[in-house]
């Protein structure tokens, strides 16, 4: 936006730059509706049933369908719940979840806010999604949303702490902050993308499984589905919501996957990058970066549609035990590549 | 690289339209949406019986236990935010001391561990 004031003058500027926010905010939305409808029919199709397909072609449409339904049904706000706070909570959640996305660049140049922290403000923002969590469970005043929002506040900041240190290493080898910095430095092609660069594949690789693992737990998606586990918790922190306050907790929960599909796009998988080599092309680029996404996402969807349940004990074993350490390690292992072994470390800048 | 106020400004703008989005949605349905709210549909919700007490209980010290781990090791990953950029310039000297404030922490990972306070039975 400030490239664009600083070409059409202030009124036409902000205007311009609005119209480039609400664009990236309705491609998003757009994609939503569609990545959930996939997300459906890939769990459907691994169960051999036909999930939604009545709603237009081949259930299209569901998306759209469902949201109409969302808004004509009642606002319930429980007689002991926190007014305020109930209404604030999925309020915060979708607000955040979107404000994530200004930073992430989507082709060349694309990039509503082009920041020198880049993934510093993707991690501060991320961690902010528990408020919205932990305000939905505190507010109802039932017993299930609290434990839901207890149980999911641990989860989610016990495996910040790995995602912390995968981001770390990957910072060590590109050198900047800046996200779109960081996908550059991968641009020679799949050799040089941060997940298989030799000879820091052997750490890089098992990273970025560290990472997706994660981001499976951070956005509470199965197998660490533990504060909606549907058999003990019903539906944990959302128990009370209905109507476009679900909604809006249910979008900020997609939001924040597609997000970690980016992030590990960005991080690991070279962006907008083809595997054969650089694109310096916007709209290839986008292409290219949306389809990656859709291959993030469609992970997401078969480990869902796949793995069972982990107990409450395994979860936290894993994320404080396992990855933990491990991430340390690697942590140390890839300083100590880039201070002493890199050819020349950090070509990022 | 100076600190340019500007390059937010569209993440302000980006917040702004995402929150009155996210108001639009509540506020669309407050008005389209009947409102018949009677006692039993507003109460909390249990397995069927009215609530036995407050919800709002005593809960397991772990939870405590973690967040405070959490805020520990968050700020080990703030801290090394900076140094990550800056081990080019920082060379040997920035990768041994940080790997001796790493060893430092590592010892009371290992602490907390040998304490339990990891442990979920």
């Amino acid at each position: 936006m400030a490239s664009l004031i600083h070409q059409y003058g202030p009124v036409w500027g902000v205007w311009l730059g609005v119209g480039q926010i609400l664009l990236v905010m309705i491609t998003l939305l757009l994609s939503l509706a569609f990545l959930l409808l996939f997300d459906r029919k890939v769990w459907a199709a691994v169960m051999l049933r036909k999930g939604p397909n009545v709603v237009g072609p081949f259930g299209l449409l569901q998306s759209f369908a469902d949201f109409f339904k969302f808004v004509f049904k009642e606002i319930i706000v429980p007689a002991g719940a926190n007014k305020t706070v109930f209404i604030l909570a999925p309020w915060l959640t979708f607000t955040l979840a979107f404000a994530a996305w200004a930073v992430v660049p989507l082709a060349p140049g694309w990039v509503v806010s082009d920041i020198n922290v880049g993934i510093l403000y993707l991690f501060a923002i991320s961690s902010l999604g528990v408020y919205g969590i932990i305000m939905g469970g505190w507010a109802s005043n039932s017993k299930y949303p609290f434990l839901g929002a207890l149980r999911s506040a641990a989860q989610m900041v016990s495996y910040e702490v790995s995602i912390g240190f995968v981001i770390i290493t990957v910072l060590l080898l590109a050198g900047t902050l800046n996200l779109t910095e960081i996908v550059d430095n991968q641009r020679a092609g799949i050799w040089a993308w941060h997940a298989f660069a030799w000879p820091t594949i052997v750490i890089m690789l098992p990273m970025f499984v560290i990472f997706f693992v994660s981001a499976l737990a951070e956005t509470n998606r199965p197998p660490f589905d533990l504060p909606e586990a549907e058999s003990e918790l019903v539906a944990g922190y959302q128990v009370e919501y209905s109507s476009t306050p679900y909604l809006l907790f249910m979008i900020g929960e997609y939001l924040a996957i597609t997000l970690m599909c980016a992030m590990m796009n960005i991080l690991f998988l070279g962006g907008w990058h083809l595997p054969g080599g650089p694109v310096d092309n916007p709209f290839l680029g986008f292409l290219v970066f949306y389809a990656k996404l859709w291959v993030m996402f469609f992970l997401f969807a078969m480990v869902k549609a796949l793995v069972p349940r982990y107990r409450y004990d395994q979860l936290m074993r894993l994320g404080w035990k396992i990855f933990l350490p491990t991430s340390l390690v690697a942590v140390v292992a890839v300083a100590a590549y880039v201070t002493f072994a890199a050819p020349q470390a950090g070509a990022g800048l | 690289m100076p600190l340019n106020l500007a390059d937010y400004l569209p993440i302000v703008f980006f917040l702004a339209i995402a929150g009155a989005m996210g108001a639009g949605f509540i506020i669309a349905a407050w008005v389209a949406a009947p409102k018949a709210p009677d006692k039993e549909k507003l109460s909390a919700y249990e397995c069927g019986f009215n609530a036995f007490d407050d919800a709002r209980m005593k809960f397991d010290v772990r939870f405590y236990l973690v967040s405070i781990l959490f805020i520990i090791f968050d700020l080990e990953v703030a801290f090394l935010f900076p140094w990550a950029l800056a081990l080019d310039d920082l060379g040997p000297f920035g990768f041994w001391s940080m790997t001796a404030f790493l060893g430092v922490l590592t010892v009371g990972f290992i602490y907390e561990w040998k304490k339990g306070a990891l442990e979920w039975e």
